[in-house]
């Protein structure tokens, strides 16, 4: 099987922004998740409303999704099926489950709301990011205990291969029961290297960068 | 080739597949009204595991460690699939795919959760008690994908077995029906106040549904001669890319997914004898499907909703469905689409209106859900 490439990466660690690798944002101060993200928004002039109706976990799925994708023309280099997206958390969305669930705990103040509940699927991200750009090619959200990329670049590999796509934005994005916890490691895979830099979409690659980003950000992987 | 070793429902109508046939053949609609207060606030149809059985059933295979409901009836599933297809749940060549959209939901109820650690709500904690009762030694694949996991996690089998990965995968969907759910769909004034009828002109909604259903892929030839009548020939995935809690408006994504599926089985639509729609009972749902189907020229073709029978079991509906489609090919028996009177779609479709025999080889299945996903997957008589 002909090797695909990586021809873009974004993560979200902490308080920083990485666009292959480099640091393009960070803040210092304390803040919270719902801050930081609204700050990354702004600072990178990013329009869409709907943003700010989104939960958490699709939140910072969306913003690593606009800053991957920044400066690429997607739909000029793909037709809307042509192009996929796999990603893949641990804590499915059990931070938006729990606050669904108090809307209904207390039967004296019941009110489930709509707009709560939707956000209680962790494919609803995916979705996000196929209106925002017109995406319509295979799609699937997996859940894993940990970070480990052999089954998404496996899976990838594969609809690559099958001719299914021929690109597809893929990765890791987790936001934890508490909020405290939230990490995003995104990247556009394609079959053709647009970018001659040659970095191939490789297991081993992808766990290296990972613990790398997560070592220089907590000073350790046990984070 | 990617065959079928062995299957299992749980639902409403009964624990193995035959049981749940049996009662399809008879018409049984196992959605009931339920006044239980642990799972609405008002009387609310919906179609539940008998939990006496449940408790019995489970007694007899594990009685010493602590499992929720979900676990229980994934387990059972399991069991009773794996039970005479000679393959080995332990074996390493044996792949598990877990399908749900809310695994143990259940466990939010602070009292319930203190009998299990933290973790326990996680899917992968479900999934982990379901690796360990196997004994397997491979991290079981998770699928949450909202009403199209338990399809989309067959297709998924069938990629990797096709790759080489596994020589067998076995696919558990599973859903329990909670307060969660209800109230959330109850939020959004989608549940209807009678059982689910889905294409009908007086639908009202969707009957939610609980259950398990396993079904074991193979692609050992030895097994396929023994028993693998049906196979899985293709599949494929596609998103509406339109809204996040509403279908397309054209049903052009399905259409998309319906399209990768036949392309891959290298079938025609007009193969294709018979059509196991999603049909949830929603306005807007079955009028989307309607015109994939439409649009796919396959309007002709007898198509059906299972949920009239059993509601809509969320992670499991694509596997549960699966298998009574299945069932359908190997009896060569259209079942009718419970619920369904009066054509209440823009488009016309052939919509079974009673138990039907009829030669059968192609089976196309069908599922959409919220974040505007889409699946179809193609079964067949070898």
């Amino acid at each position: 099987m002909d090797s695909c490439f990586i021809t873009k990466s974004c993560s979200i660690f902490g308080k920083e922004v990485l666009v292959d690798g480099s640091s393009v944002y960070s803040v210092d101060h304390a803040t919270g998740f719902g801050e930081f993200i609204k700050a990354v928004y702004k600072h990178f002039g990013i329009r869409f409303p709907k943003f700010y109706k989104m939960d958490s976990l699709s939140k910072l799925a969306f913003i690593t999704s606009e800053l991957l994708l920044n400066g690429i023309d997607i739909k000029h280099r793909f037709k809307p099926e042509e192009i996929g997206i796999v990603l893949v958390n641990s804590s499915s969305t059990l931070e938006i489950d729990e606050r669904h669930y108090r809307t209904i705990e207390d039967k004296s103040n019941y009110f489930p709301s709509p707009a709560l509940f939707v956000y209680t699927l962790p494919n609803i991200m995916v979705g996000e990011i196929a209106i925002r750009n017109k995406i319509m090619g295979e799609n699937i959200t997996f859940v894993a205990e940990k970070y480990d990329p052999e089954l998404l670049v496996e899976y990838v590999n594969l609809l690559m291969a099958n001719g299914k796509i021929k690109g597809c934005i893929c990765g890791w994005v987790e936001y934890d029961r508490t909020g405290i916890r939230y990490e995003s490691y995104m990247y556009l895979v394609e079959k053709k290297d647009f970018t001659n830099r040659n970095v191939k979409f490789e297991a081993s690659f992808l766990e290296k960068q990972y613990r790398d980003m997560k070592v220089y950000n907590y000073g350790t992987i046990n984070q | 080739m990617v065959h079928i070793a062995g299957d299992n429902v749980i639902s409403s109508l009964g624990f193995t597949t035959s049981e749940n046939i049996d009662r399809l053949i008879k018409g049984v609609c196992g959605i009931k009204l339920s006044d239980d207060k642990k799972i609405s606030q008002v009387t609310v149809p919906v179609s539940l595991v008998d939990s006496n059985r449940l408790e019995s059933e489970f007694g007899k295979i594990l009685p010493d460690r602590q499992y929720t409901r979900l676990e229980k009836i994934s387990l059972l599933s399991i069991k009773d699939a794996l039970s005479g297809t000679g393959i080995d749940g332990s074996d390493k060549r044996t792949g598990i795919i877990f399908s749900t959209t809310k695994g143990n939901i259940d466990l939010l109820d602070r009292e319930l959760a203190s009998q299990y650690k933290e973790q326990r709500i996680h899917l992968w904690s479900a999934a982990k008690e379901i690796r360990n009762y196997l004994g397997n030694p491979n991290e079981p694949i998770i699928v949450s994908n909202a009403c199209i996991s338990g399809s989309l996690a067959i297709v998924v089998g069938q990629r990797l077995l096709k790759s080489g990965k596994y020589d067998h995968i076995i696919i558990t969907g599973a859903d329990i029906v909670s307060e969660f759910v209800i109230s959330g769909f109850q939020s959004f004034q989608a549940l209807s106040e009678e059982p689910c009828r889905p294409f009908d002109r007086d639908r009202s909604g969707i009957s939610i549904g609980e259950g398990a259903g396993t079904i074991i892929l193979t692609s050992d030839p030895d097994i396929e001669k023994r028993g693998g009548k049906i196979a899985v020939l293709g599949g494929g995935s596609s998103n509406d890319a339109n809204h996040i809690s509403g279908p397309s408006r054209t049903g052009d994504g399905l259409y998309f997914a319906i399209n990768t599926a036949l392309k891959e089985s290298d079938l025609k639509g007009e193969e294709i004898n018979y059509i196991s729609a999603h049909g949830t009972g929603t306005e807007y749902n079955d009028e989307m499907e309607a015109r994939a189907i439409s649009w796919a020229s396959l309007e002709d073709k007898p198509v059906n909703s299972f949920k009239g029978y059993i509601g809509h079991t969320l992670g499991a509906a694509g596997v549960i469905e699966s298998v009574f489609s299945i069932e359908s090919l190997k009896r060569d028996l259209l079942f009718s689409s419970m619920g369904f009177e009066n054509p209440g779609v823009s488009k016309e479709l052939n919509i079974i209106k009673s138990n039907t025999i009829a030669p059968l080889k192609h089976c196309l299945k069908l599922a959409s859900g919220f974040g505007g996903c889409n699946a179809a997957v193609v079964y067949s008589k070898a």
